[in-house]
């Protein structure tokens, strides 16, 4: 316990740090699987492309990731760039899912609905298919946002500095509290953040605190990727 | 992309298929760790799903666990177990990491499988004078069995490609010629580790995209695939059929 306390600058400032590598990624995730998502939903052949494209996305080791794109597209594998690029890649590979998954559980009715009443394509999007769409694409957000800031730690590995230093350092050194400080702040972070969404989707979607019982809400089953 | 074809000569090399690493001995190792990983949380979850499918009980707390799991950083458990059981104990320490790491997928893969199914159908089951235990094993198992197969692809995926992280405390695996290879500057062992985990991975997933088409009872196949989703598949693969038509139609 005595390490935690002499060091909580340290960890603070990590855990900034983490915090945001792991934001960004996240929000640039979430803008850039709507125009994915949606075309993917709307447009049946780009469907199955994006959906066996992000899965197997997924089959692809974080570790190999952090190495491999810097290889292939030229740039430093040591700038946190690098890792903010591959968490926004993991990011993506579970909301284009969601998106497809949300806008196909918007009721057939209440577009047929807006569409007679004359709303344009772009407004019934943003007016009425979105938000409705919103609790299941909140689900996958959720566990984007959860695994993105457990995954980020490996970027130790590759030499960008977060969360991560507490576990590489913690072996090191043999120190069992710096790297229990770690696993606790990764978790803290995760939770934070997983509860700030939940928040926010109140807030933002109204219409589903009553239901809160019904399926949409609960986090998703079971996506993530392995470390 | 000459970093690839160096990548392919250091796999092709002699030097790497003789001795402690070679690289048929990290592949072993790879695999071994996660089908023994993989198994031992089948073994603890499959059971616990079908308990809460089933009683349809104890699903909040499932969920919860499962969310509360998915935040631990599988990274730093590895070093923190190691430290803690010691540094012989290493295998083990790594087994659990794993083990956990596979545990909310296939729970939830469980349970969805049989929260899945039309209560109509479980109901005809009753009604015939099936017992408790033949819906379950007769009925909701079998009818489960494609969600569950689901999650145990994406356990699979999740811990083989999490192996690679075993090799930072020194316990082999594909993961060895990354890990040894970045500090020393030699990116054409760590690109060529990177390729070979990304290729295991892909032949396991393909394997069991493959399992889990097979598990799909036959009575159901021909039917049409509008049994509704009582929560969002832990699979990868199957999209749900496009409503092509509707699509057209709304978009008018």
């Amino acid at each position: 316990m005595t390490w935690i306390l002499d060091n909580l600058d340290l960890i603070l400032q990590l855990s900034v740090e983490h915090l945001r590598q792991c934001i960004i990624a996240i929000v640039l995730g979430f803008v850039l699987s709507i125009p994915l998502g949606y075309l993917a939903w709307r447009f049946g052949l780009l469907r199955g492309w994006v959906i066996t494209i992000t899965g197997m996305l997924y089959t692809i080791p974080s570790l190999a990731l952090l190495i491999l794109l810097p290889t292939v597209f030229g740039y430093s594998a040591l700038s946190d760039g690098n890792l903010i690029v591959a968490l926004t890649l993991y990011a993506i590979a579970i909301l284009v899912r969601s998106v497809v998954d949300g806008l196909d559980s918007v009721d057939t009715g209440v577009r047929g609905a807006a569409t007679a009443m004359g709303f344009s394509g772009t407004r019934r999007f943003f007016g009425v298919e979105f938000p409705l769409a919103g609790p299941v694409i909140l689900a996958g957000l959720r566990v984007a946002s959860v695994s993105t800031i457990s995954l980020a730690t490996v970027g130790i590995l590759v030499g960008v500095t977060n969360l991560g230093y507490l576990f590489t350092n913690g072996l090191q050194r043999r120190i069992i509290p710096e790297v229990l400080a770690g696993i606790i702040a990764v978790v803290i972070l995760a939770l934070l953040i997983d509860l700030l969404l939940v928040l926010a989707g109140r807030m933002l979607m109204p219409w589903t605190r009553r239901s809160r019982g019904s399926r949409t809400v609960a986090p998703a089953a079971s996506l993530g990727a392995g470390a | 992309m000459n970093l690839l074809i160096d990548a392919w000569l250091w796999i092709i090399a002699p030097e790497q298929w003789t001795g402690n690493y070679a690289l048929p001995t990290l592949l072993l190792q790879q695999i071994g760790f996660t089908f023994a990983a993989v198994g031992i949380a089948t073994v603890i979850a499959v059971p616990a799903g079908w308990a809460i499918g089933h009683t349809g009980k104890g699903r909040e707390i499932a969920v919860a666990i499962s969310g509360a799991a998915r935040a631990i950083p599988s990274f730093g458990l590895l070093i923190l177990l190691v430290l803690v059981l010691g540094v012989t104990r290493r295998p083990e320490a790594a087994l659990v990491t794993f083990v956990l790491l596979a545990i909310p997928s296939l729970l939830a893969g469980a349970y969805t499988g049989l929260q899945a199914i039309d209560r109509a159908t479980i109901d005809a089951a009753r009604a015939v004078g099936m017992t408790r235990w033949q819906v379950l094993w007769r009925v909701e198992v079998p009818l489960g069995l494609p969600l569950l197969v689901g999650g145990l692809r994406t356990a699979t995926l999740q811990v083989v490609a999490t192996v690679t992280i075993a090799a930072y405390v020194n316990l082999g695996g594909l993961g060895w010629p990354i890990i040894q290879g970045i500090p020393l500057g030699r990116f054409d062992q760590v690109l060529a580790g990177a390729v070979l985990v990304a290729a295991l991975a892909l032949v396991l997933d393909g394997l069991l995209a493959l399992a889990q088409r097979a598990a799909v009872p036959r009575g159901l196949r021909a039917a049409p695939r509008s049994a509704p989703q009582a929560d969002r598949e832990p699979t990868f693969d199957k999209p749900r059929q496009t409503p092509d038509a509707l699509a057209t139609r709304s978009s008018s």
